[in-house]
């Protein structure tokens, strides 16, 4: 059996590559890696008009095959048959910004002289005529010697005519290829991509383009900021208004299955395990997805607009005083949703001390998993009242912490260039790619795959430490008028953990909460949950929600000390593991964790006795 | 008459040539990383906006994109001014 044939799809960084990507295979996509590093490998199918199964591969987007990051080194690999876990493509689909043909024309003939069948999606033709440029498609497919084919992704321009190209070039024997290309000259091969670019237009009228006008605003070196600003603080509000109904449907959802469960079954441990366990802990992290895909959405649109770019830009000169780039704010700011993703990210950091100081202070940044932690405290500790028209106490409370994350991110990176990681830096370079609209459809794809992510941790690892805890809260069973977590394993656990953090003013629920929490953040709150959901009698049950339950049991300066923890969070298996793979060893990650547990440590004791000495 | 000097000093919306670039004064991977940007002899140049804090760093167009670099890259690039069109 012949394997499905392969497309590489290839081209510039703000070709709109992807977007043509999504156009092509609509949802039937895959996300992986590749072996070995961690590049994302998107993949997705589609079948030709014939009914020919096709696999395309997105590679990640280029300059040239002379790689300065490890992303454009996969893309090279892969088209040189030299990438592990990846076949070489039978044909490539480059992707061309046809309002920057003199740049772009550069990469797609060092691709198109690979040899191997091609054809160019002359991309984005709306955008380079509402800039007023006419282009001579056919002048240019004869300059190239390949089909060239006229597409605007976002609207599905051009889809079939580049499906049926494809399918073209595909009839026959597979292609032997012709090598590694001839090497290039870096100067020779610009001069001619801008000789062919420069035939190719048929007419340009200079027009006052709409990116320069909306740059002239949000790159104002005074407006620029504080748009910056009002952003960020309406995502961070949108995040807690936006979600209270969905959060109560979930809540009502996951309210009603524990009863149900809780009739269908009859009184004892398997009841317990299903209700308390799989129903209260998973329920109480799912609860968050919708703040956490609000979040996503917020990042998505503001990456797909091109605004993201020019956030870095304005950031820029403020973070090379803490020793990082511009480019380093992308990665962070997507530490807000994960520290994953976010280290995954600092890729497109060229410089390599750069890249390092902003994967060790990544974590900083309030990822989605402390958001159920902090809303679960926040909305049983602090009052629910307006300080100003529109902003609420406990929007601003929020705010406070993740300006907390950030402010201790840039402190922490200030120390780290002037000890554990000196030198290098400097470097701040990236293109400012065309303003534009995002597509409906790219977005809610981007949203569903973070979603399954999400819910494949809650019935994953979330679920696992979970049922973990579950045994460990429920065995050995306590006896009249004992309290079940003291009695059982993990009371006894708890009980160790408490000698060390009982001086910065953690109780016995906490000291439980942090062991399971290693495992995610989240699991902090379905830790709470399960270990009272089995404290409690039937009727409490019914009656009270897990803040009013806290409420009993914590002192308010309890419940800072542990807000004020988790804003260093040290915690999370994921992201020690990300960070071995991405530093290549495990110096780095215990290096990480060590600093962020001492952090975590003073400011959680330090807030504890100020609120204490305060008298709150 | 055209008046050379390097790309940081040159005001917003002034459009000019590059006429050389130092590339011996930029670390490996910076020239290349600018020479895949199109900065290049003979090639078009236009700052068009600076960064709020401190003018650093500049967006420049280059032939047909824009891209973000820092004052102390741009100091490498030498420029000849574009007479403004016959001085209407």
């Amino acid at each position: 059996m012949t394997p499905v044939p392969l497309v590489a799809v290839v081209g510039n960084p703000n070709a709109g590559k992807s977007a043509l990507f999504n156009a092509l295979t609509g949802a039937r996509q895959k996300v992986g890696n590749y072996p070995g590093v961690t590049v994302e490998r998107h993949t997705g199918r589609l079948s030709l008009p014939d009914g020919r199964p096709l696999e395309l591969v997105d590679l990640p987007g280029a300059y040239g095959l002379d790689p300065t990051s490890p992303d454009e080194a996969v893309t090279r690999d892969v088209l040189l048959g030299k990438q592990k876990g990846e076949r070489l493509p039978d044909a490539l689909l480059i992707v061309l910004d046809a309002a920057n043909l003199d740049n772009h024309l550069r990469f797609a003939l060092q691709l198109i002289d690979l040899g191997l069948p091609t054809v160019v999606a002359l991309n984005m033709i709306d955008l380079a005529r509402r800039d007023g440029l006419e282009l001579d498609r056919a002048k240019l497919e004869a300059e190239l010697g390949v089909p060239v084919i006229e597409t605007v992704a976002v609207r599905r321009r051009g889809v079939d005519e580049i499906i049926a190209s494809l399918a073209a070039l595909l009839i026959g024997p597979r292609r032997v290829r012709a090598g590694e290309g001839p090497s290039h000259d870096p100067f020779a091969l610009q001069r001619r991509a801008r000789a062919i670019a420069t035939s190719a237009v048929i007419s340009e009228t200079p027009v006052r383009r709409l990116t320069h006008r909306l740059d002239a605003v949000l790159l104002h070196p005074f407006v620029g900021p504080l748009i910056l600003a009002a952003i960020l603080f309406v995502m961070f509000q949108a995040v807690f208004a936006w979600s209270a109904t969905p959060v109560g449907w979930i809540e009502a959802g996951m309210s009603a299955l524990g009863q149900a469960a809780t009739a269908a079954l009859p009184a004892g441990v398997l009841r317990s395990l299903i209700v308390d366990g799989v129903i209260g802990g998973v329920g109480a992290v799912v609860t968050f997805l919708p703040q956490i895909l609000i979040l996503f959405l917020f990042i998505l649109v503001l990456e797909a607009t091109g605004y993201l770019v020019r956030a870095a830009f304005l950031m820029d000169r403020l973070m090379s005083r803490a020793g990082l780039s511009g480019r380093a704010f992308i990665p962070l700011l997507s530490s807000f949703a994960c520290a994953i993703p976010g280290i995954m990210a600092t890729r497109t950091i060229d410089d390599p001390k750069d890249r390092l100081t902003t994967i060790l202070v990544a974590p900083l940044m309030t990822c989605s998993a402390r958001l159920p932690v902090y809303t679960l405290i926040i909305s049983a500790f602090i009052a629910d009242r307006t300080v100003l028209p529109g902003v609420g106490l406990q929007g601003l409370v929020m705010f406070i912490l993740y300006i907390a994350g950030i402010a201790s991110a840039l402190l922490a990176a200030l120390v780290l260039r002037k000890t554990a990681v000196r030198g290098g830096g400097g470097v701040f370079m990236m293109e400012l790619p065309k303003y534009q609209l995002p597509h409906v459809k790219d977005i809610a794809l981007g949203l569903w795959q973070r979603a399954m992510i999400f819910l494949k941790r809650a019935g994953g690892i979330i679920l696992v430490s979970t049922i973990i805890l579950w045994a460990l809260a429920s065995f050995p069973v306590a006896g009249p008028g004992q309290k079940q977590s003291d009695v059982s394993i993990a009371g006894k656990i708890a009980d160790g953990i408490h000698v060390v953090v009982a001086p910065i003013g953690f109780n016995h629920d906490i000291s439980l909460a942090l062991l399971p929490a290693m495992a995610a953040r989240e699991v902090a709150v379905s830790a709470i949950a399960t270990v009272y959901a089995i404290d409690q009698t039937d009727e409490q049950r019914m009656t009270q929600s897990l803040e009013q339950r806290l409420q009993g049991r914590w002192s308010l300066p309890t419940a800072l000390a542990f807000l004020a923890w988790f804003i260093f969070a040290p915690q999370c298996i994921s992201t020690i593991a990300v960070t071995r793979r991405e530093t290549n060893g495990w110096r780095w990650p215990l290096f990480m964790v060590t600093y962020l547990f001492v952090l975590a440590y003073l400011a959680a004791g330090a807030t504890y006795w100020l609120a204490v000495a305060a008298g709150l | 008459m055209t008046a050379a000097t390097s790309l940081d000093d040159l005001a917003i919306g002034t459009r000019a040539h590059i006429a050389s670039v130092d590339w011996a004064s930029l670390g490996k991977s910076e020239a290349q990383r600018l020479r895949q940007f199109g900065f290049d002899e003979g090639v078009a140049v236009e700052p068009l906006h600076l960064g709020p804090f401190g003018r650093d760093p500049l967006a420049v167009r280059v032939g047909r994109m824009t891209v973000a670099i820092r004052r102390s890259h741009a100091r490498a690039i030498r420029v000849t001014l574009i007479p403004t069109a016959l001085a209407l």
